[in-house]
């Protein structure tokens, strides 16, 4: 049966069209923004790829390169340690010029004349006092003494050597100046002991100045260091 | 004139809520607007012949439009492009339509 008022049926659907219309076009609207050419697309897609890859390599590359930062950083750092070492068994073995306070001691011939039935030779420096002078003052705690410019090491030698005194196998001759690096008040009392070594020397006339100093040098030991015989031995694992 | 009133108002509507749908729906919304705009040709038709049923316009309209939704959907899954077979079947109705509208509306000014 036909309805009287089949124009509000057709509005009241009108409404529902025109909502959904406006509801549509604005969707379209938002999908035309969203939506990218293809020829766009596609150049995008394909950068996209190149990209990625790229990115890939790098971060291999990324990984590469750490792993060969930490292995310099782990070499830097026990060349580091090896370097600290050696320069510490340097300073011990007399291989290197040290400076510090310490004493200056000046040895001489004694101006004396000997006398009829004296041995002249009890009137001169010989490698025992040297050898009795650097040895005090290693015990007054010297950290390094030389004679005459000859650094006093393990494989040194104090002898006499005719005339003159061999020291590292270099021959020196009067004056005897002995440097040490010290408490300067120590080795100075070191060897002014009563009965000690300077009190002995005077006796026979030998001329000893000792002299404090703020800081003196002492060079390094200048002579080769060979081991012809001797060997390490390894200790344990190593 | 009651069904343009609507139409704006509808619109109106529309605008003031500002409403989006999610872009995966946009197609099923199209085919449910083609399928309206169908009916409201249809009722209009039906009511300038005089033969215009409320329930039959009113079911006609929901039902034509959730099944063009529904063999849109349907059609996805197939892998069918039924939105198209909807869309030229619903096209094909409004030109009906709107013809014999035109034809009704120049007759009665054509009498008058």
């Amino acid at each position: 049966m036909p309805s009287k008022n089949w124009q509000a049926y057709i509005a009241f659907v009108c409404v529902i069209l025109g909502f959904l219309l406006v509801v549509q076009f604005r969707t379209q609207e938002y999908i035309g923004k969203i939506t990218l050419p293809t020829r766009r697309l596609e150049d995008l897609t394909d950068m996209l790829r190149k990209t990625e890859s790229e990115r890939d390599l790098l971060e291999k590359e990324v990984v590469a390169l750490r792993q060969q930062l930490a292995r310099v950083v782990e070499g830097e750092h026990m060349l580091g340690t090896v370097r600290q070492e050696l320069e510490k068994v340097k300073m011990a073995a007399g291989l290197t010029e040290l400076k510090g306070p310490g004493v200056v001691v000046v040895l001489n011939d004694s101006r004396k004349q000997a006398q009829p039935g004296e041995s002249p030779e009890l009137f001169l420096v010989h490698d025992e006092d040297l050898l009795k002078t650097a040895n005090e003052l290693f015990a007054a705690g010297a950290d390094a003494v030389a004679i005459n410019g000859q650094r006093l090491v393990a494989t040194s030698e104090v002898r006499c050597a005719g005339p003159t005194i061999s020291v590292n196998n270099t021959r020196i001759g009067p004056p005897y100046t002995i440097v040490a690096i010290g408490d300067p008040v120590t080795l100075e009392n070191a060897l002014r002991m009563r009965e000690g070594i300077i009190d002995t020397l005077r006796a026979w006339g030998i001329e000893v100045k000792i002299t404090r100093m703020p800081e003196v040098i002492v060079p390094a030991y200048k002579g080769s260091i060979y081991f012809h015989y001797a060997k390490s031995v390894d200790k344990g694992g190593n | 004139m009651l069904p343009l009133y609507g139409l704006l108002f509808g619109v109106l509507i529309g605008l003031l809520t500002s409403l989006r749908l999610p872009v995966g729906y946009a197609d099923y919304m199209a085919i449910g607007i083609l399928a309206a705009l169908d009916s409201v040709f249809g009722g209009l038709r039906a009511g300038l012949e005089g033969k215009f049923d409320g329930q039959i316009f009113l079911s006609g309209f929901f039902v034509n439009t959730l099944l063009a939704a529904l063999l849109t959907y349907v059609g996805y899954k197939l892998g069918v492009d039924l939105l198209m077979g909807a869309t030229v079947a619903f096209s094909i109705r409004l030109f009906t339509n709107v013809g014999i509208i035109r034809r009704y509306l120049v007759k009665r000014s054509s009498i008058q």
